[in-house]
């Protein structure tokens, strides 16, 4: 069997764990693939290098596998993802002083995520009130699963996202420096940006994304449709080898085996503890020490986290609708959906063990609103008072 | 060709931006600004207000750019050069290079070819300087590595320096390595003699 050499990109993120376990373990090799990692700045440099074939395969937000394959603000690509790099795995970091005003406008349990909305609503308020700057949250990308997460959940309580605050991009390694220095007040970011603010003392976690919505489809392996066509045999080794990364990545024994080799300076390049803390899901959430855990915080491969399902490609064109970023279109849908192959997936890696009874019945388990319908999304927007239209 | 164009480099390098602000200006683009700082781009850029955006490829705010497609109140909004396909050779040539155009306002892209053609040349030429600078400084740090590892040698064996040069070189291509790998163990060695 011949080496066959693959270019894949990535960012330095924790969600990018079975990535580059499958290939630092080996697993690559095993499958006969040569594979260079090659660390990227920002998700514009990820997409466009996979758009113009200078990377196989790359390590991607959900939502712009799914932007690429309907042109959505960039050149129309139609991507694959026959493999989930992860569910959830997000956080929403703020300020020490919003934390204070929203726990003071609180009425209920400050994990919940509607009384937090409800209490961002009325700081937004008394802001306006006052004549006050309105608000600054910070997100990774226009079609990212932060900037939907946010949205959702500021809107249950009657926040709009594009009135009411400001939300602004940036790029993940910045997120900490501008809470510092007050150039945003909170920001929703991946692993191990949050911990990194809550270790200096300058952010207190608010929420992981998990307990807005149970099932969130994070990063995907993409690769171009056509490559996918043009290169079916290395394309099933690379998904092998990932399946064996998962597996390798969701057994507990191996955890520090796996933040060690995540820690190295040219994969994510934080210490090995913190890494540890997001395979766990057992963040310290307060510069006073207080950790919160949950079983849910980020799902690499279990709970068939790892096998793609077209009911969230849905759900994240639902929300491109939500917001403006593109018209309702049934012929789009159903394209975006076709973006998730678990076919693909199936075929490859032979039939999943039964999804546990924790997952929704939905799929996505979203802290509020209907069961989300994939073949009605227009009940589902028309559920939400606040919305583009 | 429009020499009126409004132009921002968004770079980190002081000297790169330096560099292609002169090729462009040489062109005859007078109206050129360079951005070095990241915090709050957006709003520079708004302040700004261009035609044409460059920035480094290596640069994270890319991602801060691309959030102004979508904003709806601007009315000026920035396209990729990336997104007209067509031209697949220069927009592999741009990235080999390491720089990424944003035209503003439904510019031709017909018009801000040159400037990108220009940028190309300018961010090669600086990564050939750096690359050239690079090797000077390696050859002139392992060149003080043999010359330590020699008088070592010297010293401790009683050679001349000739002699001293002439082991180190036929130790090297019998271990086949490099004469400064062999000058570097000779140097580590006598560390841990001391």
């Amino acid at each position: 069997m011949s080496e066959r050499k693959l270019r894949i990109g990535f960012i330095p993120l924790a969600d990018a764990t079975a990535l580059i376990v499958a290939v630092d373990k080996g697993f690559t090799t095993a499958e006969g693939l040569d594979i260079e990692l090659v660390r990227e700045v920002s998700w514009s440099n990820v997409r466009d290098k996979l758009n113009i074939g200078l990377f196989d395969a790359a390590h991607l937000l959900a939502p712009v596998a799914i932007a690429s394959s309907l042109g959505l603000g960039h050149v129309k690509v139609p991507i694959v993802a026959a493999f989930g790099l992860g569910l959830n795995g997000n956080a929403i970091t703020v300020s020490p002083p919003l934390y204070a005003a929203i726990k003071a406008q609180a009425e209920g349990d400050i994990a919940d995520p509607m009384v937090t909305a409800r209490a961002l609503s009325r700081v937004v308020a008394n802001r306006k009130a006052k004549g006050e700057d309105p608000l600054t949250f910070g997100m990774t990308f226009p079609f990212s699963t932060h900037n939907y997460q946010l949205r959702f959940w500021m809107a249950a309580g009657g926040v709009d996202p594009d009135q009411d605050i400001r939300l602004v991009v940036l790029p993940p390694p910045y997120m900490v420096e501008s809470l510092a220095n007050k150039h945003v007040d909170a920001f929703c970011v991946g692993a191990p940006w949050n911990s990194v603010a809550v270790d200096l003392g300058i952010g207190h976690i608010l929420h992981f994304v998990s307990e807005i919505l149970q099932r969130a489809a994070e990063k995907v392996l993409a690769v171009r449709a056509r490559w996918a066509d043009e290169n079916p045999d290395a394309f099933r080794r690379l998904i092998l080898a990932h399946g064996k990364a998962a597996d390798f990545v969701e057994d507990v024994k191996n955890r520090d085996e796996v933040a060690s080799i995540l820690a190295a300076p040219e994969r994510i390049g934080v210490a090995p503890e913190v890494i540890r803390r997001t395979l766990d899901g057992r963040l310290k959430v307060s510069p006073d020490g207080t950790f919160r855990s949950s079983e849910r915080y980020l799902l690499v491969g279990r709970a068939q986290a790892a096998r793609p399902d077209p009911v969230q490609a849905a759900w994240l064109y639902a929300q491109m609708v939500r917001w403006g970023q593109v018209l309702m279109s049934a012929e789009s849908l159903a394209e975006a959906k076709a973006v998730f192959r678990p076919d693909l997936y199936d075929s490859i890696l032979g039939p999943s063990a039964p999804m546990p009874a924790s997952e929704p019945a939905d799929g996505v388990g979203a802290f509020t609103g209907p069961a989300f319908d994939p073949d009605d999304i227009g009940a589902h927007l028309d559920g939400w008072k606040i919305r583009r239209r | 060709m429009d020499l009126t164009l409004k132009i921002v480099i968004v770079d980190e390098s002081p000297v790169r931006s330096a560099i292609i602000e002169e090729g462009l200006r040489e062109a005859g683009f007078s109206d050129v600004v360079r951005v070095a700082e990241t915090a709050n781009l957006l709003a520079r850029i708004y302040a700004i207000d261009p035609d044409v955006i460059l920035i480094d490829l290596e640069n994270p705010s890319r991602d801060v750019l691309e959030q102004m497609f979508q904003v709806s109140r601007v009315v000026k909004r920035p396209v990729a050069m990336f997104v007209d396909q067509s031209d697949t050779a220069s927009i592999q040539a741009s990235v080999d290079a390491g720089v990424s155009a944003y035209i503003v306002g439904g510019l031709v892209k017909d018009r801000v070819k040159h400037i990108l053609d220009l940028c190309i040349s300018r961010f090669n030429a600086f990564s050939r300087l750096q690359t050239e600078l690079d090797l000077a400084k390696t050859a002139l740090e392992d060149r003080k590595v043999i010359d330590r590892a020699k008088g070592i040698l010297m010293k401790m064996k009683k050679l001349s320096e000739d002699d001293a040069y002439s082991l180190m070189r036929s130790t090297a291509m019998r271990e086949k390595k490099k004469i400064v790998e062999i000058a570097q163990s000779i140097l580590t060695a006598s560390e841990m003699l001391k």
